[in-house]
């Protein structure tokens, strides 16, 4: 190692840049890295409000705060920052930080597009926020943007669709470094069935963002040509279709929930065999079925339409395809379950989140099931059953793995341990204030209140109040996790190199925190 | 600043990512404004643009001046080939998306209309149409006519760019020149073709689904072979300076790569848009 580091001194002639430059002008995998989780954080806070004030409207039947459009305003943009600014951008985080140290590179395979692909992001974000103070207020007709209804909007929309024309350069750029870095830059002796898991679901989720991302391109440039160009893509007068808009977006859709879901099955795989210390079970299985999910992401995403007038044997064939995805996710389900039989277990805050959205994404995945059966799905379209649904997956699915990530990590970032009380009072809390939100929900849409109304009928309004109390809790639970990460980046007790008993890869051969440079020249693996 | 190729080329620190941002922000705000009359819109666009060609004249310049200094090493190289062959896959699944928007107008929506009969009773569905509420007929451009000119052009463009290839890899250094000098000149004319056609037509961009799916997939078509052919501009002025060897010359692959992929499209597009 010493010999590495004065190799280093030798080879940069430049020094570190230092303050605002060191971060504008990164190509330091572990600084970008950085970059995208405080912007993921910051995100999720500015998101997170606007739901604090959906459920404040929704706290009691009538209209109390807002207004129909604003309130609008509040559940579309809710809906994208979420998805855009803070899922998609933490799990590039534990990309950017992770993947090199994992495989023994010196960095990710194009270290300034990297920087590019961090610093896109913040133009996208303030379109995203701006728009709320342009004539007409933010987008208002759902994250989904169906037209004839965004053909009408306002400023607001071409902003939105900017915003996530830029996204979507920056995700495409970000996965063709991952794919390259992750195919070209292994450590000699890591062959690809030795690389570990979270390595293998981002490189099968920068495979689907390459294919995705660019057919959402295309369906939000057809929309701003309808918008302003005059063309009839969308308009039956000129035959086109609504409808058209439905299956070009949801051909994106589809994948783009699994794009946010595969990384949190690598993040998963990584942190329960290190706290059952125990190999993770069926290693095989695992990547093949991650791989067939993938596959199968392309060709289900009609079950978003299912009341949209389609033939009954459209309907049937996206039915059995969409049941036929829940085979690959529970071989994964079982081989999680599978590690921890009789693994010597310790229940560190990471465990805890681990296991809590094994169980939780489960439900959820069984209310996707539900959702999947086509008669079921013609009552339940729409309702609070479909929020409900994916709640449980994106939140307690991909959120809660990201935290989870996030305090398995803490101590390799930091060269610090987190305050494990604080991080457990973190996870009751959430884990509690998020099943109390959301699992009336399922009642509520059973019961047939619609999604994205600002008031409703007299019988929706005990589920509603206790969904709202569940809400504010989780919200300010998440201040709490604030003051533990900021705490343990102050300061804590020193980490070792291995953090983890039970932990095992090459990230952990290296220091806590792990220097600026590592793995200048590649480690030989067994 | 060593020349220690076994390992991996790591860039120094750079301004470029955050010039890209700006950029774009730009280009993307500058726009917006316009297309909601918004004044301040084009001059914003256009300085979005000329901080874009800035940007593309620094970034690939710095990229061209670190792999004339040899400081690519075969990994490196091996990066570039990934990275352009996933970027040119990227580009194929945008286009997917325009033809997929055509598949699904031709073969069921406006059948759906026509059957519906809500509407528009007398509407009958055939291919191509402005749609029920058009006034007139729609003139359509016969395939076998100019297109069929342009799909020779760019098979032909994609034949001497592959002639320059092998005198790269031989060291004739006329034949490269000769060769791309065609390409380009073949890639013009394609280009001149086509704006003559679109001077033509009879139909527009606001002509129903078919002027839509029309425009939008060779009008995008149009943009990328302008961008190759800049690419191949570029390509040749770095010949003329006495960049690449027989042995080492990715740069040219990588723009000869994204030709034929142009030329491909182009197939498709002859095929389902103006033939089928």
């Amino acid at each position: 190692m010493s010999t590495t580091t004065a190799a280093h001194h030798d080879d940069h002639a430049h020094g570190h840049p230092t303050g605002l430059m060191r971060w504008v002008k990164s190509t330091n995998h572990k600084d970008i890295g950085t970059m995208y989780l405080w912007f993921s954080f910051t995100m999720f806070m500015f998101a997170g409000a606007l739901a604090m004030g959906i459920r404040a409207e929704l706290f009691q039947p009538g209209l109390q705060f807002v207004q129909p459009e604003v309130f609008n305003q509040l559940t579309t943009l809710h809906g994208l920052i979420m998805i855009f600014g803070a899922i998609m951008p933490a799990f590039v985080g534990f990309a950017n930080w992770q993947i090199p140290l994992m495989i023994g590179a010196p960095d990710m395979a194009f270290p300034r597009l990297n920087n590019q692909s961090f610093w896109l992001l913040i133009p996208a974000a303030i379109l995203l926020v701006a728009s709320f103070f342009v004539p007409g207020g933010a987008a208002a007709g759902g994250w989904t943007m169906y037209p004839p209804l965004s053909v009408q909007g306002g400023m607001s929309v071409d902003m939105t669709i900017f915003a996530i024309h830029i996204l979507g350069i920056s995700s495409i750029v970000g996965s063709i470094n991952i794919i390259t870095t992750i195919l070209n830059m292994r450590a000699p002796g890591m062959t690809l069935m030795k690389m570990p898991m979270f390595v293998w679901t981002w490189l099968i989720t920068a495979y689907l963002l390459i294919a995705a991302m660019p057919v959402l391109a295309g369906a939000v440039t057809m929309l701003i040509t309808d918008r302003h160009f005059g063309t009839h893509f969308f308009n039956a007068a000129g035959g086109g279709d609504p409808v058209l808009f439905q299956h070009v977006f949801w051909f994106f859709g589809h994948p783009e929930v699994y794009i946010m879901i595969l990384p949190a099955f690598g993040i998963l795989s990584t942190i329960i065999p290190t706290f059952a210390r125990k190999p993770l079970f069926g290693y095989a299985s695992m990547v093949y079925a991650t791989a067939a999910i993938a596959v199968l992401s392309f060709v289900v995403w009609a079950h978003h339409m299912f009341t949209t007038g389609m033939p009954v044997a459209g309907q049937l064939f996206f039915m059995y395809s969409t049941m036929l995805i829940s085979v690959p996710t529970g071989v994964k389900v079982f081989n999680w379950l599978a590690t921890m039989w009789r693994g010597s277990m310790t229940f560190e805050t990471p465990m805890l989140f681990s296991i809590a959205v094994v169980f939780l994404f489960t439900i959820g995945g069984f209310s996707g099931l539900v959702c999947a059966i086509l008669p079921v799905d013609i009552q339940l379209q729409d309702t609070y059953y479909v929020v409900a649904h994916f709640h449980y997956v994106l939140f307690s699915g991909a959120a809660m793995s990201i935290m989870g990530g996030v305090y398995y990590w803490l101590p390799k970032w930091t060269g610090h341990m987190y305050d494990e009380t604080l991080g457990k009072w973190h996870f009751w809390t959430t884990t509690i204030a998020f099943n109390v939100t959301f699992f009336p929900m399922h009642f509520t849409g059973l019961a047939g209140m619609p999604r994205r109304i600002p008031d409703y009928s007299q019988q929706f309004a005990e589920f509603n109040m206790i969904s709202s109390l569940g809400a504010f809790a989780l919200g300010i639970s998440q201040l709490l996790f604030l003051y533990v990460v900021i705490k343990c980046i102050k300061g804590g007790k020193k980490a070792t190199n291995q953090v983890w008993e039970g932990a095992h890869g090459l990230e952990w051969t290296v220091a806590s925190p792990a220097p600026f440079h590592t793995f200048e020249t590649p480690p030989q693996v067994k | 600043m060593s020349q220690n190729t076994k390992n991996y080329y790591l860039p120094e620190p750079s301004f470029w990512p955050l010039i890209s941002s700006i950029t774009l922000f730009l280009m993307a705000g500058g726009f917006t404004m316009m297309i909601n009359k918004i004044a301040m819109g084009k001059p914003i666009m256009i300085a979005g643009f000329i901080s874009f060609a800035y940007l593309l004249y620094g970034w690939f310049g710095e990229v061209i001046g670190e792999s004339v200094n040899k400081l690519y090493n075969k990994q490196v190289d091996m990066s570039f080939r990934w990275g352009m062959g996933w970027f040119i896959f990227s580009e194929v699944m945008f286009f997917f998306g325009f033809f997929g928007a055509l598949f699904y107008a031709r073969n069921i929506s406006i059948e759906w209309i026509a059957d519906a009969k809500l509407l528009w009773p007398d509407y009958v569905a055939t291919w191509p149409t402005a749609g029920p509420a058009a006034k007139e007929a729609l003139e359509v451009i016969p395939a076998w006519g100019l297109p069929a000119i342009n799909t020779l052009i760019l098979l032909l463009s994609g034949g001497t760019l592959t002639w320059a290839h092998w005198g790269m890899m031989k060291n004739n250094r006329k034949q490269i020149i000769i060769g791309l000098l065609m390409t380009i000149a073949l890639g013009v004319l394609f280009l001149f073709l086509q704006a003559h056609e679109y001077a033509e037509a009879a139909f527009t961009i606001k002509s129903g689904i078919y002027g839509a799916t029309f425009y939008m997939l060779t009008g995008f078509h149009g943009l990328h072979v302008t961008m190759g052919t800049l690419m191949l501009v570029i390509i040749l002025l770095r010949i003329l300076k006495g960049h690449f060897d027989s042995h080492d010359h990715f740069g040219f692959e990588a723009v000869a790569w994204y030709w034929h992929f142009v030329d491909v499209v182009w197939l498709f597009l002859f095929i389902f848009v103006y033939w089928l």
